[in-house]
């Protein structure tokens, strides 16, 4: 059985797309269809379908979980970061006190999740990988990159980390100590990279157009002045 | 394994610890590249809910306590090359810890 085989369940989308007697969509002249989904989209609309079909979820929840989704963004972990750096009370509370601080700052930590929030110093570099799946601060940084849930980020991450990072760019001194933290299923990690020269006397706003992603995970540092 | 249900932490900020060389069928979170290695613990971080047995339907009571535990890389990945200061971090059950030397 070929590996296409496999994954094809048989399930067709439920829609106006002239099929073969195979299920293949295909041409006629004159006639123009809509785009054809994949597997996978196909397979995920299927059980949408089936779950409201059967009373399980509604589509209220469905859109609610969507819009929920879309407020996950990598700006919610800069926002902090931003306030951290300006702000030496915050940094404190949100190094000693991150769940609550996180909260307190109008943010929904997923499924009640623990966050700990690491610093990045000249003398140390804390960079986050889940080798066993990919959690994630999902709720403070969106969700994953693909290379965050790739078998090679996963396995390289904690072989050879400064590899890694100089890879996306930074290259650390020697004498700077890498610290690879690996999250688990109970605590997610938010890194604050270290701040970029040439800031003072930036305001939050303008601070957080610098903090990437990248920068959040500890494998990049942030941007700097001139590269906004 | 050792079923652990008192909530008083055995272990403290600097104990050595040695990792379970343990393959237990059931879904668990200790990576293999740690397991029989030696590591620090630098502090208990708190009583969790045990994704062993949420993971297969249960509730994860009773919560265990949870440790973050430091590694020196050189001791983990004998080809190291990079720094012999670099450092793993990992927060693992106590269940999963016995106390080294």
């Amino acid at each position: 059985m070929s590996k296409g085989e496999f994954y094809d369940t048989g399930w067709r989308p439920n829609d106006d797309v002239h099929r073969d007697e195979d299920g293949r969509p295909h041409d006629h002249p004159g006639v123009q269809e809509d785009a054809v989904l994949g597997v996978r989209a196909s397979r995920a609309l299927a059980m949408h379908e089936l779950l409201v079909e059967k009373g399980v979820i509604n589509d209220g929840e469905v859109d609610e979980a969507i819009s929920r989704w879309s407020e996950r963004v990598p700006s919610n972990g800069a926002t902090l970061v931003a306030k951290a750096w300006s702000d030496p009370e915050f940094r404190t509370r949100l190094l000693e006190h991150p769940k609550e601080t996180v909260v307190e700052s109008g943010f929904v930590p997923e499924h009640n999740a623990d966050i700990i929030v690491l610093e990045n110093t000249s003398q140390v570099q804390h960079m986050v990988v889940c080798t066993l799946c990919s959690c994630y601060p999902t709720a403070l940084l969106g969700p994953p990159p693909d290379w965050y849930k790739s078998f090679s980020y996963r396995s390289r991450a904690v072989t050879e980390p400064r590899k890694v990072m100089s890879e996306f760019g930074l290259e650390l001194e020697h004498d700077v100590e890498v610290r690879v933290v690996d999250s688990n299923s109970e605590l997610r990690f938010l890194v604050i990279p270290r701040r970029p020269e040439g800031t003072e006397g930036w305001s939050e706003a303008q601070l957080a157009t610098l903090v990437t992603r990248d920068s959040m995970i500890g494998v990049a540092a942030p941007l700097t002045p001139g590269r906004v | 394994m050792r079923a652990v249900t008192d909530a008083a932490p055995a272990f403290s900020a600097g104990d050595r610890v040695l990792v379970r060389d343990e393959t237990p069928p059931h879904h668990h979170r200790t990576p293999w590249y740690i397991k029989a290695r030696r590591g620090r613990v630098l502090e208990f971080i708190g009583m969790y809910l045990n994704s062993e047995t949420r993971a297969h339907g249960g509730s994860g009571l009773p919560e265990l306590p949870m440790y973050r535990v430091e590694f020196d890389q050189t001791d983990l990945w004998p080809d190291y090359a990079e720094s012999p200061s670099d450092k793993l971090w990992i927060d693992l059950y106590e269940h999963w810890l016995v106390r080294a030397r």
